[in-house]
C-alpha cells in the first residue's frame, strides 16, 4: 500500500509526456559513466571505490517494485552512523559513506 | 509571482543578479552568514563581512525594490575551530541590534564531529539568550542525514526550544518528514547537484504537504541558480498545482515564519519595481 498513492496531480501519462525524456537523458548519462568506468586506465583499480559501492547499491533500489525509492538510494549515500566525529578528516564530503553502519539513537523509527 | 528568498547568499553575487530577482518578481531575500569558500584569517574578518550584511547588502538591494535582511554565526565549516568560534560569538550580539538582523544562522553541523556540535550548541545558546530566530544548515551529502539527527535530538531534548522559531534547511526525501514530525520549519534548496530540484521539491511538498516548508535558492559563489524560485514557480504550475497553494510556498510561508522578529516588515508587492 503506497501511502502517497494519487498525491501527485498528473496522470502517469501527463507525467511521461512532460519529462520521459528528461529521465531518458538521465539514465543513459548514468548507463554511459558505468561503461567509463570501465574503459578507464587501470580499471579494476576503483572497482571497489566506497563512492562505486553506494551508486551500484541505490541503482538497485531504482528497479524495486517497491515505492520509497528515492528515500531508500539516499539512505544509501547516507553516513547513518550517528557517532560524532573525534576529528574531522576533511572539510568537504564525498557524496557516499565511507563507514559503516553503526549506532543509531532513535531507535523507534524505521531505517530501511 | 510575488516571493521571498529566505536563502540567498547575495555577497557572492553580482548586481545583475538582483535585477533578474527584481524582474521575476522577488520582493525579500534573507541572507544567513556562511563560508566565504575558504576559512578566514580571524575574527575581524567576521567583523568586517557582518558589516557588510547589515550595510551595504541591504542599499544594494533597496536600488531593485527588494528587502534584504541577515542572519548571522560562526558557519559550521568553520565551526571545528573553538578558539575562533569563541572570539566571533563575543562579537556577534552588538551586531544582532541592527535593524535588519533576524536571528541566528545557518548555524549547524558540517562533517558531524565534536568540536562542530559544540560550536552548533554555543550558538543555540546565543539565540536563546538573545531570542532570536534560528536558521540551520544540514549537511551535504552523505553526512546529511546523520547531521540532521542529532541536531534534531539535542534541540528536542531542550525544553526552552521552540520548533515553530527554527527553521531547518536543505532538507532532502529522508530527512524532511523528521524535520517536519519535530514541529520544525523546514526548508528545501532548489540547488543543483547537491540538494533538490524543483521537481523533487514539488514531490515533497506533494507527500509532506505545504505546512511549515519553503522553498529557497542558497544561491551562492558556486553553480547556483538566483532565479531558481520562479523556476520552482514555473515547474509547480507545470506540475497542476494552483496559485494560492504556489503562493502560500513562496511568499505566505516565508512571511508567517519571519514575521515572528519583529524586525521584519511584510513587504507589500504594490511597492515592487517589476514582476508584479
Amino acid at each position: 500500500m503506497n501511502v502517497h498513492a494519487e498525491t501527485c496531480l498528473l496522470t502517469q501519462a501527463q507525467l511521461l509526456d512532460l519529462s520521459f525524456m528528461e529521465h531518458r537523458a538521465h539514465l543513459l548519462a548514468i548507463a554511459a559513466f558505468l561503461d567509463r568506468l570501465e574503459r578507464a586506465q587501470d580499471a579494476a583499480q576503483a572497482s571497489d571505490d566506497f563512492r562505486l559501492t553506494a551508486l551500484r547499491g541505490a541503482l538497485h533500489e531504482l528497479v524495486s517494485p517497491e515505492s520509497g525509492r528515492v528515500v531508500r538510494a539516499q539512505m544509501r549515500l547516507s553516513d547513518q552512523d550517528l557517532t560524532l566525529l573525534d576529528l574531522r578528516g576533511s572539510q568537504s564530503a564525498f557524496g557516499a559513506p565511507q563507514r559503516e553502519a553503526g549506532p543509531h539513537s532513535l531507535d523507534s523509527e524505521a531505517e530501511q | 509571482m510575488n516571493y521571498i528568498d529566505m536563502h540567498a547568499h547575495m555577497i557572492s553575487r553580482t548586481t545583475d543578479d538582483y535585477h533578474a530577482m527584481a524582474l521575476s518578481g522577488c520582493l525579500a531575500v534573507t541572507e544567513p552568514a556562511f563560508w566565504s569558500g575558504r576559512d578566514r584569517l580571524g575574527p575581524e574578518a567576521f567583523a568586517d563581512y557582518f558589516d557588510h550584511l547589515t550595510t551595504f547588502e541591504p542599499a544594494r538591494a533597496r536600488e531593485y525594490g527588494i528587502a534584504h535582511y541577515a542572519w548571522l554565526c560562526l558557519n559550521p565549516k568553520e565551526g571545528e575551530d573553538r578558539e575562533l568560534t569563541r572570539q566571533v560569538l563575543k562579537l556577534i550580539p552588538a551586531f544582532l541590534e541592527r535593524p535588519t538582523v533576524l536571528g541566528i544562522g545557518e548555524i549547524g553541523l558540517n562533517r558531524v564531529t565534536r568540536n562542530e556540535m559544540a560550536t552548533f550548541l554555543d550558538h543555540v545558546e546565543l539565540a536563546l539568550e538573545h531570542h532570536q530566530l534560528i536558521h540551520i544548515h544540514t549537511p551535504h551529502l552523505e553526512d546529511k542525514y546523520k547531521g540532521t539527527r542529532v541536531m534534531i535530538e539535542a534541540l528536542a531534548a531542550d525544553p526552552r526550544i521552540e520548533p515553530g522559531r527554527v527553521m531547518i534547511d536543505h532538507a532532502e526525501e529522508h530527512t524532511a518528514e523528521l524535520i517536519l514530525a519535530h514541529g520544525f520549519w523546514t526548508g528545501i534548496t532548489l540547488y543543483p547537484k547537491t540538494k533538490a530540484s524543483p521537481a523533487r521539491a514539488i514531490d515533497m511538498i506533494e507527500m509532506y504537504g505545504s505546512e511549515r516548508l519553503i522553498v529557497a535558492s542558497a544561491c551562492d559563489w558556486g553553480p547556483s541558480q538566483p532565479l531558481a524560485v520562479p523556476e520552482f514557480i514555473f515547474e509547480a504550475r507545470r506540475r497542476g498545482h494552483d496559485e494560492a497553494t504556489i503562493r502560500k510556498i513562496v511568499l505566505d510561508n516565508p512571511q508567517r515564519f519571519l514575521g515572528q522578529s519583529p524586525k521584519f516588515v511584510a513587504p507589500r508587492p504594490e511597492t515592487a519595481l517589476a514582476g508584479r
